[in-house]
């Protein structure tokens, strides 16, 4: 792995003396590189997640894009949040160019920009319509889109697939590793869900146990694209014992 | 009309219709002079006898409640906002805030009238003063009310204070806001005919005042019936303005 796109060098961060959460929290992706963290729930994901797209500030450490230090900048992130957050006051075509709009893109060409990706996201026909009209897992693509037409550098994706049934999880799984391999995105992405995290990405973080710190990277080396009959083979099954093995390990230090 | 408003509105008229016969009966069984308490009846028609006089007191009224309520949302938007963007001015106003909610408005109404004198000031300021508050309330609880998470979320495209309030803030206070401004409506024609009563030189407020003083029990209610209209009349307004600025809420 020579070049590098996202370095998270050493992050530290407290909520005052008596709540720790990040201890030193370092690992790289490559560009196109698709990176999952995973960790005992509570660990400090969310924060650590905040710190890298610039956030909150950290009381130790860097982050650096390309090189260049960003730490607490917004711009060379994208950002996906747990639950869709489509405003019912805008159409899916106007929530989906909204962080193109705040940039200062004007409307007229913010939402061309956007046309652009509805079909790709299977949401052809729903420009006009308004968020509630659409199902969960449209209404997660259109929060996918309204993330990637900001054209930053690095998407961080914070538990994009949480709140849907798992028919709809899989599809979305299936679905977002065609359009990634198309685009050539560079995805860092906050999961609990360990064969989602083994499916879709190229390497799978573990953190520890808050305050936490990285205990292990665990590379996937299953081909791509991905199909859904790999789930079953023997290797994702390694991996994926691999994976549990080295949460469950962490977790039982935990304190308390 | 559609059939769901009319499955909405019969209770309430049903209601009211058994009110007004049983008052109607009482009245007449009892056989109680019509200057302590008229029949209904005897109000609608003196009511209609006496139109031109309401009418003339009617506009007055209308205008003051017009404009107070046009000052008090300007007032409530223009504080909100104020608060909203600045932690210090939210805890030096806030106690402001209610505690002008305490001053005793029947005290405080004629001391309005004798600094200000029989014009419309007087009147729009009490106007204000009793709407305001559930105007600038609604609205600083409306912006409080956003969502971390669509902060951050605004916040990470890399907006300002300023655009955050904009895009997120505001649009999502609307629904608390067309609550706020139904409970001010309603104050805002007592408020005027309050004002009128203390001291006018029109409006419904003196004329109920006048009618009182010459023992016209009949007309008095004839006015109390054209003040409840009016504010019956302005809070469906409301909601016609709601469905067309905020058709994406749920009333809409």
């Amino acid at each position: 792995m020579a070049e590098i796109k996202l370095m998270v060098d050493g992050l530290v961060k407290a909520f005052g003396p008596e709540l720790p959460v990040l201890d030193g929290v370092s690992f790289a992706v490559a560009p196109g590189e698709f990176v999952s963290l995973v960790g005992p729930s509570g660990c400090g994901k969310s924060t650590l997640f905040n710190v890298i797209a610039g956030l909150e500030p950290p009381d130790g450490g860097r982050v650096l894009v390309e090189g260049d230090d960003a730490t607490g900048r917004v711009d060379p992130f994208a950002y996906m949040p747990q639950q869709d957050l489509l405003f019912p006051w805008r159409t899916v075509i106007d929530n989906a160019a909204l962080g193109l709009e705040v940039a200062g893109v004007r409307r007229r060409e913010a939402r061309e920009r956007a046309a652009e990706l509805f079909e790709p996201f299977g949401l052809a026909g729903f420009e006009r319509a308004h968020p509630r009209e659409l199902s969960g897992g449209m209404r997660q693509r259109a929060a996918l889109l309204r993330t990637v037409v900001q054209d930053r550098p690095v998407l961080l994706l914070d538990e994009p697939f949480g709140a849907l049934d798992s028919l709809t999880r899989t599809d979305m799984q299936t679905w977002l590793d065609e359009v990634r391999a198309r685009y050539d995105w560079t995805v860092l992405m906050i999961t609990h869900d360990v064969r989602e995290a083994i499916y879709l990405s190229d390497r799978v973080v573990v953190l520890a146990p808050r305050p936490t710190s990285v205990h292990r990277e665990i590379a996937v080396d299953l081909p791509r694209p991905r199909d859904l009959d790999m789930i079953t083979s023997a290797r994702f099954a390694e991996l994926e014992a691999e994976l549990l093995d080295a949460l469950r390990r962490r977790g039982s230090n935990r304190v308390g | 009309m559609s059939k769901a408003v009319v499955v909405k509105l019969w209770p309430a008229t049903l209601l009211v219709a058994a009110g007004l016969v049983l008052w109607q009966v009482l009245v007449t069984v009892s056989g109680v002079r019509p200057q302590v308490l008229p029949s209904p009846l005897r109000v609608v028609e003196q009511g209609w006898a006496f139109r031109a006089q309401i009418w003339t007191n009617t506009m007055p009224t209308l205008q003051v409640t017009a404009v107070g309520f046009a000052v008090s949302l300007v007032l409530g938007w223009t504080l909100a906002i104020a608060v909203d963007f600045s932690p210090w001015l939210r805890r030096a106003l806030t106690p402001l805030f209610v505690a002008s909610q305490a001053l005793p408005i029947i005290v405080i109404a004629p001391l309005v009238i004798i600094w200000f004198g029989f014009g419309l000031l007087p009147k729009v300021l009490v106007i204000a003063l009793v709407t305001f508050f559930p105007v600038a309330v609604g609205l600083i609880e409306g912006f409080a009310a956003t969502d971390r998470q669509a902060i951050n979320l605004l916040r990470s495209m890399g907006a300002s204070r300023w655009k955050v309030f904009r895009y997120v803030r505001l649009p999502g206070a609307m629904p608390r806001f067309f609550t706020a401004l139904r409970t001010g409506i309603t104050y805002a024609v007592t408020g005027a005919i309050f004002a009128e009563y203390v001291g006018a030189t029109a409006g419904l407020g003196i004329f109920m005042n006048q009618q009182k003083s010459s023992f016209r029990t009949d007309l008095v209610l004839a006015a109390v019936l054209v003040t409840v209209v009016l504010t019956v009349v302005l809070f469906t307004l409301t909601y016609l303005v709601e469905r067309l600025t905020i058709p994406w809420s749920r009333h809409g």
